[in-house]
């Protein structure tokens, strides 16, 4: 084994189709630092690991956020219960972004080191990215009606976080829409850095313009606007969350190298028949 | 340079280019990207009468009625932002969350006798999300009432609301 596995302890995992993916790839010098996680033999003796327990702390704390925020949690002196739906709309908005960040990284590691683990993660990310976005639209057209009095506004709150999903949709597409998958990659993961303009537009667009989404209760730069019986199950909920969202990108990207390995062996099995 | 370096720095220079297009884009668009106008904008560059476009600001204390105009409910109210203020008829349902003080945003037109009629009125919601037994507290110990506006940080209530007399307490 590789020396470098040694301090994540992970020689002894070495199913026999793990092996087989290893010794399909040829080896190029082995790299250091950051870039040694782009391995995909690397990623997947790591998947392997981390993604059990992520999924279950996310599932873990994600329920026990949402059961508190639901169930134990006050109710809002002007809101009522409407409030709740915070729970699971603040956690999604936040993954919602950060997804499509993660896109953004995926993108430049494609198209400045070309690290093809990076264009299948970029795959992978995308249709979950988007779920999380539609749940955040959903939840807040459904939250909007009792509070606001509508289902919709055009505002820049509201019409960013669209432009955000449509963006999902959209690198979904691109992504998959090319016989030559390499010209996929490229193409979305220019459509992913162009998209990140919206991403400050949508944090900041609550301070920018008169909206009628409310500001930040939640900021790094000042004291939470929150009562703090509420915003502990919103943080539980947002790390469940998180570590879902987590879980879900590792199986399925884990899915997606291992899928490409078996169709490499069968093809190489053809060829040499 | 190594391909990969200069492939960086391509990059990093459209994004440069692409950020400063955005940022100039949107400075541009800053005041058409209002959702709505606040009383003082109003005052200052009245739209023209029948003109529609959104009215946003807190309804004005005591300023609330609800007059009965032929056979029909209206609601008369002013909407102000402290700089200034719209007489405001609505004749509409009010949202839930409507009362005096609270921030709202109405769509509709300028008459030419001043006054704004409304065709829908929103209800904006702030950023403070309060257990309604603190407000009662606050309310109680003379701390903080919703006409105020703001109400304080929440780090200042959040294990109990202190009051002037007597030890800290929760719930009223």
């Amino acid at each position: 084994m590789l020396p470098c596995f040694k301090p994540f302890g992970l020689q002894t995992t070495g199913s026999l189709l793990y092996r087989t993916a290893v010794d399909a790839t040829v080896s190029p010098p082995r790299p250091r630092g950051w870039h040694r996680f782009a391995n995909p033999g690397q990623f997947l003796r790591l998947a392997a690991r981390v993604t059990p327990p992520v999924a279950w702390a996310g599932g873990i704390l994600t329920a026990v956020g949402l059961f508190w925020g639901l169930f134990i949690a006050p109710a809002d002196w002007q809101q009522g219960n409407a409030v709740r739906i915070m729970y699971l709309h603040v956690p999604s908005a936040w993954l919602a972004s950060a997804g499509y960040m993660a896109l953004a990284a995926c993108a430049v590691a494609s198209l400045v080191w070309r690290h093809p683990l990076a264009d299948l993660a970029a795959v992978e990310i995308g249709p979950v990215g988007a779920a999380f976005a539609a749940l955040c639209l959903v939840t807040g057209s459904l939250w909007g009606r009792p509070t606001w009095g509508t289902y919709w506004v055009w505002d820049a709150r509201l019409t960013s976080m669209l432009v955000l999903f449509f963006l999902y949709l959209g690198h979904i597409a691109l992504i998959r829409a090319f016989d030559d998958p390499q010209r996929g990659y490229r193409a979305a993961s220019i459509l992913a850095l162009i998209g990140v303009v919206d991403l400050p537009i949508i944090h900041f667009s609550v301070q920018w313009w008169n909206t009628l989404h409310q500001g930040n209760s939640i900021s790094l730069t000042s004291a939470p606007k929150m009562y703090i019986g509420m915003l502990a199950p919103l943080m539980v909920s947002a790390l469940g969350f998180t570590l879902l969202f987590a879980a879900l990108v590792l199986a399925r990207l884990s899915a997606a190298v291992m899928e490409r390995r078996t169709r490499a062996v069968l093809l190489a099995e053809v060829r040499s028949a | 340079m190594k391909r990969k370096h200069r492939r960086l720095l391509i990059l990093v220079a459209c994004l440069a280019g692409l950020g400063v297009a955005t940022g100039l884009t949107l400075a541009a668009l800053r005041n058409t990207l209002v959702f709505f106008l606040s009383p003082a904008q109003v005052a200052a560059k009245p739209p023209p009468p029948g003109q529609m476009f959104r009215l946003g600001g807190l309804v004005l204390k005591g300023s609330v009625r609800h007059l009965l105009k032929n056979g029909h409910p209206v609601n008369d109210f002013t909407i102000t932002d402290g700089k200034g203020s719209v007489p405001v008829v609505f004749g509409g349902v009010l949202p839930d969350l409507f009362r005096e003080g609270q921030g709202i945003v109405a769509l509709g037109s300028l008459q030419p006798d001043g006054r704004f009629v409304a065709t829908e009125v929103l209800a904006k919601h702030d950023a403070n999300y309060m257990p309604p037994d603190v407000v009662a507290a606050l309310k109680k110990s003379g701390e903080w009432r919703p006409s105020q506006g703001e109400p304080p940080p929440a780090a200042s209530w959040d294990f109990g609301v202190k009051t002037k007399a007597g030890p800290a307490t929760r719930g009223g």
